[in-house]
């Protein structure tokens, strides 16, 4: 029954790893970047959202009103003004210019936030659990927030294989060029990628924010929980991300029984081992 | 006669002036105060660690954030061989080098089925892992980390002035070392390969070049001498623990920033870099997150308006080379004196 | 007096890099026209069709459409007012359907008579495959659904690259008999080919390419096998 708690709570958490992500894997579909800054965009998001809440005096899922939007905003204003520069053939430029974003951030927000613990308060929810079974409890916060992770993926889903939005993205990520040929203009289209994306992010920060304590040093992290269930998953399934970001919370879960020391090295170990023994990931996908 | 010849007459001119700045700087103990060797034995790590990633991301096209793995892992070897083996700490670090390079093989193994950025967050990965390995280590500190003991520190010099001078000398023969071993290696067959690569991959790899042979050993080899390196710097801080072994943003962050801007890909790069990593430094002292904010944003602009670097742009101006390292045709003159 | 002239093509240089790739090349088309250019491997064709949808910008002359000048638009936009490009190799979007490379062909909303259910009444062999990745189908099906994807932008001048290369001529037959349907509802044509044979038939008037310049052109019907010959090879 301990096992079976310590593992549940794994599950739950791998839909918050999911939810880290589904932003990374959207991005690198459509355009084949990998954004080193994607955790402490995070992280950025949890701090707009403890500003929100502390100006405006509303609860963490109220601010979530502004805070998505204002993520999106920042994505499509980040996308057109700089990173559609670093977009090419080479794999420096990217690479480099978020990861020098990545700096950028982090250090931005130790400026203004100093090294602090913060955590944002959601109430009574954050401790309420209801019992599934004898013996097994589940927290409600955490329940929700694996839901919404599902919803999220589920929506990603449907936007891109049964909207005309989705079919854009598809079409820009298969041949620009052609993508241009019927009118698609392909910069707005890789903003509006990283709009989306950071709009999954937004929420991904206010759940993070909402869960535990929250610095600007905790970026990298985040960055490196998304990547792992990313290739843990498959590269290209958005599915598999959600598997792939429960495999982790569940080894982490685990790892963590054992010893504490050992909650995110057990993680690790788990994505060298996929990696070592199925590179393609869980549920690669087939098509090119 | 000779049918290819790396000098050109800016290379002359270049190993000529790095020849007296050797001299110069290997009478430093003589000239220079306490303050001015430890500043050299930073700058001289800065230009090692630089051109190591330079030599990796620049030439093979394996863009590593993670060379802090190696950093640490060679500072953890140096104290596990001296306290717990009783090794020589001088001598502990080409034994660190060699176990790093032993280590890059098992690594490079995961990580190399990874591409591109994908391949960046691996590296991150593995030192992410080593960092929560030494952690777990009780007998070296644990968590907190540990200072090197007294028995050890007396064992390299008696004195703390001939201690400081021993290490500033195997700071700059390090340093030394490393260049010449990559000038030496982009000099030879191997290196012609390697900048092939740097060109397009895809064309060396249909003109027969093992690709995936070449990357494995520049990934080998840096390992060994960031691992060396590594060894030194903490054998110097005489102190390690986790967070200062295996920090991004000293041996990584800093170590870009370098490379970025003197100019990936040339040689000279990861020098002129290094040079004006530290008079930055110099200028606006240590502002602490201001100046990594600052930091960023250069590397940014210069990322992607300046790609080449301050090398780059210099020697595509001028056509200058400090070293010689081009490799030029040199025609037969035939009777007629026509070439 | 002579109604303005579609596109107008003005001594225009392209370049990959260093390497020129045309010099000082014009054409012109007038509205309800079908022209050809015709050339040997590397004349320039393609790289001329690329520079009037807008792929590639010209270092020197002008590109006018309607009129306005086009020279240094993105090629989205060029799709906007109304040149549509068939690009060589078919080039279907892998990851969509049949049906949804039509549909994002389309995604621009211009007027005109074409709509899914008008292409398909012109290629019914796509209709019966719409719901199929599009790399499953033969080469022939792609192409028509290569010109299908243009037409669905409702193009007022359409350019054709290369659309018999690959395929059997039956197929090619097929395919070019569609085009007097093409012509009749609006579109001009601008039509690169290979094979000079289908391309004299179809076309009104000729150009002939020839190491990135103009060598010949005139009405099809007026050019000799000896000057085409001539200006095809260079002798």
């Amino acid at each position: 029954m301990h096992w079976l708690n310590i593992i549940l709570q794994g599950v739950l958490i791998g839909g918050l790893y999911a939810m880290f992500a589904a932003g990374l894997s959207l991005i690198f579909g459509v355009m084949r970047l990998v954004n080193i800054a994607h955790g402490d965009l995070i992280v950025l998001a949890a701090y707009i959202a403890l500003m929100v809440t502390q100006a405006l005096d509303v609860s963490p899922l109220t601010s979530l009103l502004l805070v998505v939007p204002l993520m999106a905003v920042i994505g499509y204003t980040l996308q057109r003004g700089l990173l559609n520069r670093t977009l090419g053939d080479d794999l420096l430029p990217p690479l480099l210019v978020t990861f020098g974003l990545s700096i950028i951030i982090q250090n931005g927000l130790l400026e203004l936030f100093t090294a602090d613990s913060r955590k944002l308060q959601a109430g009574p929810i954050e401790v309420q659990t209801f019992q599934l079974m004898q013996g097994v409890w589940i927290g409600i916060l955490p329940l929700i927030q694996f839901v919404v992770a599902i919803g999220i993926i589920a929506g990603l889903e449907t936007l891109f294989y049964r909207t005309a939005l989705g079919r854009a993205f598809r079409a820009t990520s298969d041949d620009q060029s052609v993508a241009q040929l019927v009118g698609l203009d392909t910069r707005h289209i890789f903003a509006l990628a990283m709009a989306l994306s950071l709009a999954v992010v937004a929420i991904a920060g206010v759940f993070l924010a909402v869960r535990a304590n929250f610095d600007p040093a905790i970026g990298p992290a985040r960055l490196i929980f998304g990547f792992e269930a990313v290739v843990i998953g498959g590269l290209g399934s958005m599915w598999g991300t959600l598997v792939g970001g429960i495999v982790l919370g569940v080894a982490q879960a685990i790892g963590a029984q054992i010893d504490p020391g050992w909650q995110l090295l057990a993680g690790h170990l788990v994505f060298l081992a996929v990696l070592a023994v199925r590179p393609q990931g869980l549920f690669p996908k087939v098509s090119g | 006669m000779r049918l290819v010849e790396h000098a050109t007459p800016s290379s002359r001119i270049g190993v000529v002036l790095i020849g007296a700045a050797l001299v110069v700087l290997t009478f430093a103990p003589y000239w220079g105060d306490r303050q001015t060797l430890r500043l050299l034995v930073e700058v001289f790590t800065f230009v090692a660690l630089a051109s190591l990633w330079n030599l990796l991301a620049g030439y093979a096209g394996l863009v590593s954030v993670g060379q802090q793995a190696f950093v640490g892992l060679g500072g953890y070897l140096l104290f596990a061989l001296a306290m717990l083996l009783d090794v020589h700490p001088i001598a502990a670090i080409p034994i660190a080098g060699v176990i790093g390079a032993l280590v890059a093989i098992p690594v490079a193994a995961l990580i190399f089925r990874l591409r591109g950025a994908y391949f960046a967050i691996g590296t991150w990965v593995v030192a992410e892992v080593f960092r929560l390995l030494a952690a777990q280590i009780s007998v070296l500190g644990g968590g907190s980390g540990i200072s090197l003991p007294a028995s050890v520190v007396q064992a390299m010099a008696p004195s703390r002035q001939m201690r400081e001078f021993e290490t500033y000398w195997l700071a700059l023969g390090l340093t030394v070392l490393v260049l010449a071993a990559i000038v030496a290696l982009l000099r030879s067959r191997h290196g012609l390969a390697l900048t092939a690569i740097r060109d397009n991959e895809l064309a060396a790899r249909s003109n027969g070049i093992h690709v995936g042979r070449i990357k494995l050993a520049v990934y080998v080899l840096t390992a060994f001498g960031t691992s060396m390196i590594g060894a030194l710097i903490f054998l110097q801080k005489l102190r390690i623990s986790p967070d200062t072994a295996f920090s991004v943003s000293d041996w990584t962050a800093f170590v870009i920033f370098i490379t970025v801007i003197g100019g990936i890909g040339r040689i000279e790069g990861p020098v002129i870099g290094t040079v004006v990593f530290f008079l930055l430094r110099q200028t606006l002292s240590d502002l602490g997150s201001l100046y990594l904010l600052m930091m960023g944003t250069v590397a940014i602009v210069a990322m992607l308006w300046a790609p080449k670097g301050l090398w780059g742009y210099i020697a595509e101006r001028f056509s200058w080379q400090a070293l010689p390292l081009q490799r030029h045709l040199v025609l037969q003159k035939d009777a007629g004196g026509k070439t | 007096m002579p109604d303005a002239p579609l596109l107008e093509v003005k001594a225009i240089d392209a370049f990959y890099g260093d390497f020129q790739a045309l010099f000082g090349v014009s054409l012109t088309v007038h509205s309800g026209q079908v022209i050809t250019v015709i050339g040997a491997n590397g004349a320039g064709k393609s790289t001329l069709l690329k520079t009037i949808a807008g792929l590639m910008h010209p270092h020197h002359g002008e590109i006018l459409f309607g009129g306005s000048p086009t020279t240094q638009l993105p090629a989205f936009e060029v799709l906007h007012r109304g040149v549509a490009l068939v690009p060589e190799g078919r080039r279907l979007f892998p990851s969509l359907t049949v049906e949804e490379n039509l549909l994002i062909g389309g995604q621009s909303r211009r007027p005109g008579p074409w709509t899914l259910g008008r292409v398909y009444e012109l290629f019914p062999v796509l209709a019966e495959r719409r719901e199929l990745p599009a790399l499953a189908l033969s080469g022939g099906q792609q192409q028509m659904a290569a010109i299908a994807r243009a037409l669905m932008a409702n193009p007022v001048l359409l350019l054709c690259d290369e659309i018999s290369l690959g395929l059997a001529p039956v197929v090619v037959r097929d395919i070019y008999a569609r085009m007097p349907h093409i012509v009749a509802e609006g579109a001009s044509l601008v039509i690169v080919e290979q094979d000079i044979m289908q391309a004299l038939r179809a076309a009104n008037h000729v150009y002939c390419l020839q190491e990135g310049r103009i060598a010949l052109h005139g009405p099809a019907g007026e050019l000799t096998r000896e000057a085409i010959s001539a200006a095809y090879f260079g002798v």
